[in-house]
């Protein structure tokens, strides 16, 4: 090796490209997609029907949109080194305002904002024992988890009705209904996505965030209002599983706190997983983590039109998640390239 | 010292490479242990002392060259297999697990077993002779975390010493230990040299080389400058190795002193907390250096830290420009324009997964707000200018700051701190574990900060720093401050002198 080689500054290339993170999620992502493109030719056509769009890819966004803005402020909650496990509770409590307030005579609107206030509600409740009471974020939120669900329960007794079911136009327009061609809910979970992308990389509050995850106790000595941050991310986190909680009531028309967005705690961390980020907090990859969440409605919806027994769903998802989590460790990648390196000598 | 002319040399590490990306860290290098040999290892940061010895000990796999252990070409895998050949490193930053026992650290790795379950009996009895080893009395089952960082460190010694070691890697071993701690760790040397143990001895402490090292080598920029007995080469030779430019230069620049302090910027009146310092008074005045003298533990931290409200105050007032300030946090704190960088750079003072770049701007951030950005041309170009100014070694800004040397990391404190734009910069040993290069552009930034005005409060466990720096020094011992000295009165031995509470102060 040349001193000249050595020396020569890291920078554009093949090894640079291999040692971004983006490159992983990405490529699974179309692997996953080139797969579906030979099992079904036709995957990737995409019709007008009724004035909207449909196809296999519509379908992919469609479903994976209220995951991906779970998992959109989860990646923030993970880059304070934290977790939240409540985010299916925060749903199924949303869900259930939304019918009692419907049933109640509510103007539709305001139950739009009256929905996000008891999802931000939540969202101070899980900031304040984190942030201010100091409680570890696995069982912090390990609390609202647990009771979210009943909560959402109690509040269908409320109204006294047996029939949780109810209709609005409104909201099921922003769920279910479409703007000119495309699906309402991809329009409102790409403003989201851009609004929130603005609120953290366009103010300062995505590098406070990464400081704290990175190390609380030196953010805290550089100014940094380390317990602030990680409330604030909670808060965020909170409107944002509400945001996702909107779409999924009003996609089924009715409150089920017991089944409704069950485990979606686990994919909205596995999506931010696969986005790169570590669970030892300090970095966020919003848009990679968009990704993570494609990935995933993209293996559920490929094994689906597979013609694969829906027993092995899970299994097959599980290992595909497994080779893309070994694929970005740098450790793995190494000793793999080394075993080849060692065959070709 | 000498041991006379050894035999054959235990381990020879021959035209040794190692690359990494962008920096070539050793440059074939040439390197003979002897057996009951202390051999201090010399160099500035990024000189390839690390690499070196993380190639010795089986840690880093080198690029080109060879070891050979006792006449045999050796490859070591791992540092398990260093270790098995008696080759026992002891690292720069203490890696023990701080909420565990000293008795779980000291037998983690070889713990004894008994019916393949591990012996606690056996295990309590390896970790007392481990630590009898040192002629340490602790209780063991109390968490290593509860002991001073001075203890840890001795504790990491002896975790690293058994009867098979034929050699000692210590990396720094002396950075936090004060002066009746290190004699102590010299006595241990001694002993284990006289065993026939190599010794491999890297610090910055040249007092520390010529009391314990037999033999001598200096690297610079990956190469070997030179080796050599220790009575062959003088102290200025030495330095002059190491930093290829004449001492004097430092000293020069340390030497220039304007005693006329400037309006008080900072008035400290009666503060302090219970249990962590007696209160105190102090100003701080524009383009003065305050030094903070005293032993490990006398509380200079602490003082540091009330200054800048990293620990709450309990009694007294604190002034700042004509000011008072009732809040106590270090956002307030800078918001009145003091900084502050802390001693444990890993711990307190950097974001390890952040770039340089976001390292230096988050206090000016923070300053700001986060509704107000620093924009990203801005950062960038802050960046560079600090990168330039304090002669950073890294290509650009973008750089993960964990991959810098420690004298590099040191740097980028004071940088975010500078980037503040301060009145007020309070340093906490700021040249603590640096090479003298770094220490030496330190401590010209010290003087050239205060010609601009700034009030600067410097805690510091080098006297020679001290008195090198400071317009004015305050002395403390036993959690309290018990005087000050002024211009002509700073020397080494009016200072020892009070610590030593001849004058009464």
């Amino acid at each position: 090796m040349m001193v000249a080689d050595v020396l020569r500054p890291r920078g554009a290339g093949l090894p640079r490209l291999r040692d971004t993170r983006a490159v992983w999620p990405v490529l699974a992502l179309i692997a996953i997609l080139v797969f579906d493109w030979v099992m079904v030719p036709n995957f990737f056509q995409i019709r007008v029907v009724e004035g909207r769009l449909f196809g296999n890819v519509i379908d992919i966004l469609y479903r994976a949109t209220p995951t991906a803005l779970v998992s959109l402020g989860m990646a923030l909650v993970i880059g304070t080194k934290g977790i939240d496990l409540s985010v299916g509770s925060t749903i199924a409590i949303v869900g259930a305002v939304i019918s009692w307030r419907i049933h109640a005579g509510d103007p539709h609107i305001v139950i739009l904002f009256e929905a996000l206030a008891v999802a931000v509600v939540c969202g101070i409740w899980n900031g304040s024992l984190v942030a201010g009471l100091g409680i570890q974020p696995i069982i912090a939120t390990l609390i609202l988890m647990v009771s979210g669900r009943g909560i959402g329960l109690l509040i269908n007794l409320l109204y006294g009705g047996t029939d949780p079911s109810f209709d609005s136009p409104l909201l099921q327009g922003l769920s279910t209904g479409h703007l000119w061609l495309i699906p309402t809910r991809l329009v409102v979970g790409a403003v989201l996505f851009v609004a929130l992308w603005l609120v953290i990389r366009r103010t300062a509050l995505g590098l406070f965030i990464e400081a704290v995850g990175g190390n609380a106790a030196a953010a805290d000595l550089a100014g940094v209002n380390a317990r602030r941050i990680i409330f604030v991310a909670y808060v965020l986190c909170g409107l944002l599983a509400g945001c996702a909680g909107v779409i999924l009531t009003a996609d089924t028309h009715t409150s089920d706190p017991v089944s409704v967005a069950m485990y979606i705690e686990l994919d909205a961390i596995l999506a931010v997983v696969i986005g790169g980020a570590s669970l030892g907090g300090g970095r966020i990859y919003l848009g990679l983590t968009v990704i993570g969440a494609l990935v995933i409605q993209a293996l559920t919806t490929s094994i689906l039109i597979s013609g694969l027994r829906p027993e092995y769903n899970l299994i097959v998802k599980s290992v595909v998640v497994m080779i893309v989590l070994l694929l970005q460790s740098r450790n793995v990648r190494h000793h793999v390239t080394m075993l080849f390196q060692g065959r070709r000598r | 010292m000498t041991t006379g002319t050894p035999t054959a040399p235990l381990i020879e590490m021959r035209e040794i490479r190692k690359a990494y990306p962008g920096v070539l860290a050793l440059d074939d290098v040439s390197l003979d242990f002897y057996p009951g040999e202390v051999h201090a290892l010399l160099g500035e940061n990024g000189a390839g002392k690390s690499t070196m010895i993380k190639i010795l000990t089986g840690a880093l796999r080198r690029d080109a060259g060879a070891v050979l252990l006792a006449g045999k070409p050796t490859d070591f895998a791992s540092t398990a297999a260093a270790q098995a050949m008696g080759i026992s490193p002891v690292y720069q930053e203490v890696n023990l697990i701080p909420a565990m026992s000293v008795l779980k650290n000291l037998t983690l790795e070889k713990a004894p077993t008994r019916w393949g379950m591990v012996s606690w009996r056996g295990a309590r009895a390896m970790a007392e002779a481990k630590l009898a080893r040192l002629g340490l009395t602790l209780d063991i089952d109390k968490p290593v975390g509860s002991y001073s960082l001075a203890i840890q460190q001795l504790v990491a010694i002896a975790r690293a010493l058994d009867d098979t070691t034929r050699m000692l890697v210590l990396d720094e071993p002396t950075a936090s230990l004060d002066a009746s701690e290190v004699a102590a760790l010299f006595d241990i040397l001694r002993d284990l040299r006289a065993r026939g143990i190599a010794i491999v001895f890297i610090t910055h402490f040249l007092n520390q080389v010529y009391e314990i090292s037999d033999r001598i080598t200096v690297l610079r920029n990956g190469q070997r400058v030179g080796t050599g007995l220790v009575g062959e080469i003088s102290r200025q030779d030495l330095i002059t190795m190491m930093i290829g430019r004449e001492l004097s230069e430092v000293e020069a620049v340390a030497r220039v002193r304007d005693t006329a302090g400037g309006a008080p910027v900072m008035t400290a009146g009666g503060v302090g907390r219970k249990r962590t310092l007696a209160p105190f008074d102090l100003t701080l005045r524009a383009g003065e250096a305050v030094g903070l003298a005293g032993l490990l533990g006398s509380g200079r931290t602490e003082l540091a830290k009330l200054l800048f409200g990293a620990i709450r105050r309990d009694s007294g007032t604190l002034t700042l420009g004509g000011t008072d300030i009732r809040a106590t946090s270090p956002r307030h704190s800078l918001a009145h324009g003091v900084a502050f960088c802390p001693e444990d750079r890993k711990t307190e003072g950097l974001v390890g997964e952040l770039t340089i770049r976001e390292n230096i701007v988050l206090s000016m951030q923070a300053k700001q707000g986060w509704l107000r950005r620093v924009r990203y041309r801005d950062q960038l170009r802050i960046a560079d200018d600090m990168i330039r100014a304090l002669g950073i070694a890294t290509p650009d800004g973008e750089k993960q700051v964990s991959q810098l040397s420690g004298g590099n990391q040191q740097k980028v404190v004071l940088a975010r701190a500078l980037a503040s734009s301060p009145k007020v910069l309070i340093l906490d040993e700021p040249t603590r574990g640096i090479d003298v290069g770094a220490h030496a552009d330190i401590l010209t930034l010290i003087r050239k900060l205060c010609d601009r005005g700034l009030a600067l409060l410097v805690a510091s466990s080098e006297l020679d720093e001290i008195v090198a720096t400071s317009d004015r020094v305050a002395v403390l011992r036993d959690r309290a401050m018990i005087g000050e000295l002024v211009g002509a009165g700073i020397t080494r031995d009016t200072i020892i002198g009070m610590i030593a509470g001849d004058d009464g102060g």
